[in-house]
């Protein structure tokens, strides 16, 4: 069974796609490696940027090993309270990578559910939602996320704000890019629901409901892969820059862009490493993340064959 | 065409209607506007009073109306942080911000039309490749790091340019401008390029798509076949033919440097509109909030709007199809 598995991922043409495409093959290698050092961080990092024990303010603001003045210990040097940059970036990673994830499957089932709904019911629901959604695409979705932050923050009493923080920021930065996944969904369910197969499925007296999950979603979840691989590369984009902003994640407990906005305040004095490597971190995420969607955008094309 | 017009201009005010009333919900839900406008020991009637006098008591419809009413004439409160009308404090952020977005605009513009011409014509050439790599960078580096590379760079390493605020700036009125002073100009340069960066990489792959797009159709080739220069071809019949989707793009991306210029604002502590709106989050400034939405919603209702009835004009085929 699990050679014939095997055989069918070798065989596919996805497969002979990714093993033909260098980009793809080194852009999943990064990702990987970053992921997998963010998921294993407590296993990985030299120390535990969080155990205020293991801290030492003597160790503060030492340059990267490499650097005169350096210790081995801390490989990429260490920030204003003695905490190695390569450890407080690892955890950084594990948030700003929790905070993506999240945020993609929160508009990736509003979107996917609103686009079903629209694209089955046609009519006045269709409308509506498409009206809202139109609204909405012609802001910036950033903006978006800033003002739903700042007005989920204004709701909320100050001393939950920081407690609240991660999941403020999964709902702005979800709610801020449901449509494009709404809108896909929508066409393709349009075309899906005149086929014969949803027709017959009507037939025989499903409800609209069993159509929709059973049926029509596993026809409609291609291009949804495609809009939700380069929404994660926005997602931890938009995460870091609201981070950054101050209006993010709080600095106890630091993702990638809350690491670049305390780092930044050191640059004058000339300790660049707080910053840099945050922020190398960031981009290597973000540009690897969205190769791979360019790439499974192409290889799930049939016109590009 | 009237008609369609008239259909487009329809639709901008309801978007502004819509967004005017999620501005005024916020304003009025979030947080209590009478307790952030008295002291702690003010009586509940003196509340009652105020709360009767302010007309927060009247139907939901009748405040809604009031408030789009006194938007319409620039009357957006009082600053809960700052006890200064809104109306004010946007009128002396508003000449920063819109320096600073017509100077990157300009940038990407120039910039981004030639580079995007050149790698179209100059597919294989090296310079072609350099900008295309730099597009690259361009597209996946987010606005904050850029705008802190160029401070590590132009502003701690070289000590070139000078890494935050406006420089020295003149009044006319109540505008500042600090195009008119030698450190003004300092100023502007690295936000500037900034914020430019972004659109600059979108508006040269453009370019270079529809150019490589127009190259290949048969009234180019017939061009060639005539004897005509190549200049003439590639600036008279290819470059024209490029526009449309050029001058569509660019306007809408007017409305996304305004946006963007929050980012670089804060990175910059350039005292803009964008920087006012972030502290206003910070310090949950309701109004100000608001006020910024709707002046941003605005801005961009009016560009698209523009940009559409530009589109309309600038392509003879859309008018026939259309009526």
């Amino acid at each position: 069974m699990a050679t014939s598995t095997f055989s069918r991922i070798r065989d596919s043409d996805l497969y002979y796609s990714f093993t033909h495409s260098p980009a793809a093959m080194i852009s999943a290698l990064v990702a990987l490696l970053i992921f997998l050092g963010a998921v294993f961080a407590p296993l990985v990092a030299p120390h535990n940027p969080f155990d205020l024990a293991s801290v030492d303010l003597l160790n503060a603001n030492l340059p990267p090993a490499w650097l005169p003045d350096g210790m081995r210990e801390f490989l990429l040097g260490t920030d204003d309270q003695g905490r190695g940059i390569l450890s407080t970036v690892l955890y950084g990673s594990r948030l700003s990578l929790l905070v993506g994830f999240a945020s993609v499957i929160f508009s990736l089932i509003v979107g996917v559910s609103l686009g079903l709904i629209s694209g089955y019911a046609g009519g006045r629901i269709d409308s509506l939602i498409m009206r809202i959604a139109d609204v909405q695409l012609s802001f910036p979705a950033i903006l978006i996320a800033l003002l739903i932050d700042g007005v989920a923050r204004g709701l909320l009493p100050r001393d939950m704000q920081d407690r609240m923080a991660i999941y403020v920021l999964v709902f702005a930065i979800g709610i801020s890019g449901w449509v494009q996944y709404a809108r896909t969904v929508r066409g393709a369910t349009m075309v899906e629901r005149n086929k014969e197969y949803v027709q017959a499925a009507r037939l025989i007296g499903m409800r609209p409901f069993t159509v929709l999950r059973r049926h029509i979603l596993p026809n409609v979840l291609g291009p949804v892969l495609v809009i939700a691989t380069i929404h994660l590369a926005v997602a931890i984009i938009t995460e870091a820059t609201l981070s950054f902003l101050g209006v993010g994640i709080s600095p106890t407990t630091p993702s990638l862009g809350t690491l670049i906005r305390i780092g930044s305040n050191y640059l004058f004095s000339g300790e660049w490493w707080i910053t840099i490597f945050p922020g190398i971190a960031l981009v290597l995420l973000a540009l690897s993340v969205n190769l791979l969607g360019d790439w499974l955008r192409d290889a799930l094309n049939p016109k590009l064959r | 065409m009237l008609n369609f017009i008239a259909r487009r201009i329809f639709q901008s005010i309801f978007v502004m209607l819509a967004v005017g009333f999620i501005a005024f919900a916020m304003f009025r839900y979030v947080g209590d506007p009478i307790n952030n406008l008295v002291g702690q020991d003010t009586t509940l009637a003196q509340r009652a009073k105020l709360k009767q006098e302010l007309g927060l008591n009247d139907p939901f419809f009748v405040q809604y109306a009031r408030f789009i009413g006194n938007a319409v004439h620039g009357d957006f409160g009082v600053s809960y942080r700052q006890r200064v009308p809104v109306r004010q404090l946007i009128e002396s952020r508003m000449p920063a911000t819109l320096e600073l977005s017509f100077a990157s605009a300009i940038i990407a513009l120039f910039l981004g039309i030639p580079m995007g011409i050149y790698t179209a014509l100059k597919r294989r050439g090296v310079l072609s490749h350099s900008f295309m790599t730099i597009s690259l960078i361009g597209i996946s580096l987010p606005t904050f790091l850029t705008g802190i590379l160029m401070i590590l760079v132009f502003g701690v390493l070289l000590r070139w340019l000078p890494t935050f605020g406006r420089g020295e700036v003149v009044h006319f009125g109540w505008w500042s401008s600090g195009f008119f002073t030698e450190s003004g100009w300092k100023s502007i340069l690295m936000p500037a390029f900034t914020l430019a960066l972004f659109q600059m990489t979108l508006i040269m792959r453009l370019v270079r798509a529809e150019m490589l797009e127009v190259m290949q159709t048969d009234f180019i080739k017939f061009a060639r076949a005539r004897g005509l220069p190549e200049r003439i071809i590639n600036f008279r019949h290819a470059l024209k033919n490029t526009l449309v989707p050029v001058i569509t793009i660019t306007g809408l991306q007017l409305g996304s440097i305004i946006a963007f210029s929050i980012i670089t604002e804060t990175v910059f502590q350039w005292p803009g509109m964008g920087l006012l709106f972030i502290q206003s989050i910070g310090a949950v400034d309701i109004p100000v909030m608001a006020a910024y939405l709707l002046m941003i919603g605005f801005f961009f209702v009016v560009i698209n709007l523009v940009v559409d009835l530009l589109y309309f004009a600038v392509d003879p085929r859309l008018r026939v199809q259309k009526s």
